[in-house]
């Protein structure tokens, strides 16, 4: 949920972009994180824990928990809360460890 | 492999409050300094407080946080002896005294004269079942969410801790529209200043001491919590639980120092409880065991930012003593600053951080 009224900030948002999350478009803004567009939308659950499966989401937003990784643009372990969005991006919810370099067959 | 190695006179790591005060204390007293931060804003976490300061009058009290991460990252840009690199994270700090950085993917060395860490705290979890649902998150976190980005995270949170950080994010999402359901509590009293605990309970926000959270529940995300009441002796009393339909759980629950890049370094570290865990041993000029090496702001002991601008300060004057600069100035300076400090910790708020400070103070 975005704010739109704020009694001491102001908040200026950048221009309009487009990116894809789990297959399905939304909206957010240029400067903002891609936690913030995916919260801004209502999404709060950023992946899976590689054992049990349990949903993670945000917790510490500054980059030092590692709770929120996901997959971006193909690269897995994006630290999404301090990761700025931008026009186009692919945005997957993480399954497991995440594998820098896939075997090429 | 071949790399370059740059060198620099002073490699001030993290620009948060301590970091910006290091570098513009020693790059005024002539030193050439190099500020490397992982964020692509200077300012720290000072960007999202939007509360009024405390503290000394000549130090920037009664001004909002983020007003005072503007004007000290104006400061630092436009002084000409600091070099400002953002996005950069100091991955490692080599036995050779060289600091690896990453940033924007590429990877470069630097060999500083001194180095000065300032890289913070990391926000503390608490144990209790599903505490790892989306919908919990930092207290800072959401400062974070809803502050810098002007996003909440849901309608209606418990707050879990009544410090200062606990009331004051209660207050300001009461402020962006949040519904504050509870705080808990695990002490017999509140931990923040009356200040700030009598804005939420004007509010009609009911604080709950001697209580915390006995359990989380929801299928994917937060859907409630349950608390319950604590004995004198810290153990929960069964039959007290109140379930509270939330769907957002802060918590509040203290910092721990980042010392990670320090223990690479070698200095000695020491277990304080009372400065929020393990923190290098250093001497009154926040210089560590590792001669050259200095220690500022949270990462040297988790207190207040009025009080890592100072203890950056220090460290930035004395590391730029140490290497010729600012002779004259020097004493006049440093006992200033040292006043200030300690008029910060005086009286009875800061007891536990006086008795933190005498088992990490040392002769060096």
């Amino acid at each position: 949920m975005r704010i739109e009224q704020h009694p001491i900030l102001e908040f200026r948002r950048g221009k309009k972009v487009k990116f894809i999350f789990d297959g399905k478009e939304y909206e957010g803004y240029e400067g903002e994180t891609i936690a913030a567009a995916l919260h801004a939308a209502g999404i709060r659950v950023m992946r899976e824990s590689p054992v049990l499966h349990r949903p993670r989401g945000l917790f510490c937003a500054i980059g030092n928990c590692s709770s929120c990784l996901m997959t971006v643009n193909g690269e897995p372990n994006v630290r999404i809360c301090t990761e700025k969005l931008r026009e186009g991006m692919v945005v997957n919810s993480q399954k497991g460890k995440g594998v820098l370099y896939e075997k090429r067959s | 492999m071949k790399r370059e190695v740059r060198f620099a006179e002073i490699a001030v790591v993290g620009g948060g409050p301590a970091g910006l005060c290091a570098a513009l204390e020693a790059a005024r007293a002539g030193a050439r300094v190099v500020l490397l931060d992982r964020q692509d804003h200077l300012g720290g976490q000072l960007i999202k407080q939007t509360h009024r300061f405390f503290g000394s009058k000549s130090h920037r009290a009664s001004q909002r946080g983020f007003k005072i991460a503007e004007a000290l990252t104006r400061e630092v840009a436009s002084h000409p002896a600091v070099e400002v690199h953002t996005g950069a994270t100091v991955f490692g700090f080599y036995e050779d005294g060289v600091l690896g950085v990453e940033q924007k993917g590429r990877v470069f060395y630097l060999k500083p004269a001194r180095v000065i860490v300032a890289t913070g705290a990391a926000e503390r979890t608490l144990a209790f079942p599903n505490n790892d649902l989306p919908g919990i998150y930092g207290a800072g976190a959401v400062q974070t969410l809803v502050n810098v980005y002007g996003i909440l995270p849901g309608r209606r949170v418990l707050m879990v801790g009544a410090g200062n950080i606990g009331v004051i994010v209660s207050y300001q999402l009461l402020q962006a529209g949040m519904e504050v359901a509870a705080i808990v509590e695990a002490a017999p009293v509140i931990g923040a200043y009356w200040v700030h605990a009598a804005k939420v309970r004007r509010a009609g926000v009911p604080i709950y001491t001697s209580h915390t959270i006995k359990e989380a529940y929801g299928k994917r995300e937060v859907e409630g919590a349950v608390i319950w009441q604590l004995d004198g002796d810290g153990k929960p009393i069964p039959g007290t639980e109140k379930d509270l339909a939330v769907d957002t759980i802060c918590l509040s629950v203290g910092l721990s120092p980042l010392i990670e890049l320090l223990a690479q370094a070698g200095c000695r570290l020491a277990y304080v409880p009372e400065l929020g865990g393990h923190v290098p041993l250093r001497d009154e000029n926040l210089q560590t065991t590792v001669p050259g090496v200095y220690v500022a702001g949270d990462a040297a002991g988790v207190e207040e930012a009025s009080a890592a601008m100072m203890e950056g300060a220090l460290a930035g004057l004395h590391a730029a003593y140490s290497l010729g600069y600012g002779q004259q100035d020097y004493e006049a300076r440093r006992a200033a600053i040292r006043e200030q400090l300690e008029a910060l910790r005086s009286g009875p708020v800061g007891e536990k951080i006086r008795r933190g400070l005498s088992k990490a103070i040392i002769q060096l």
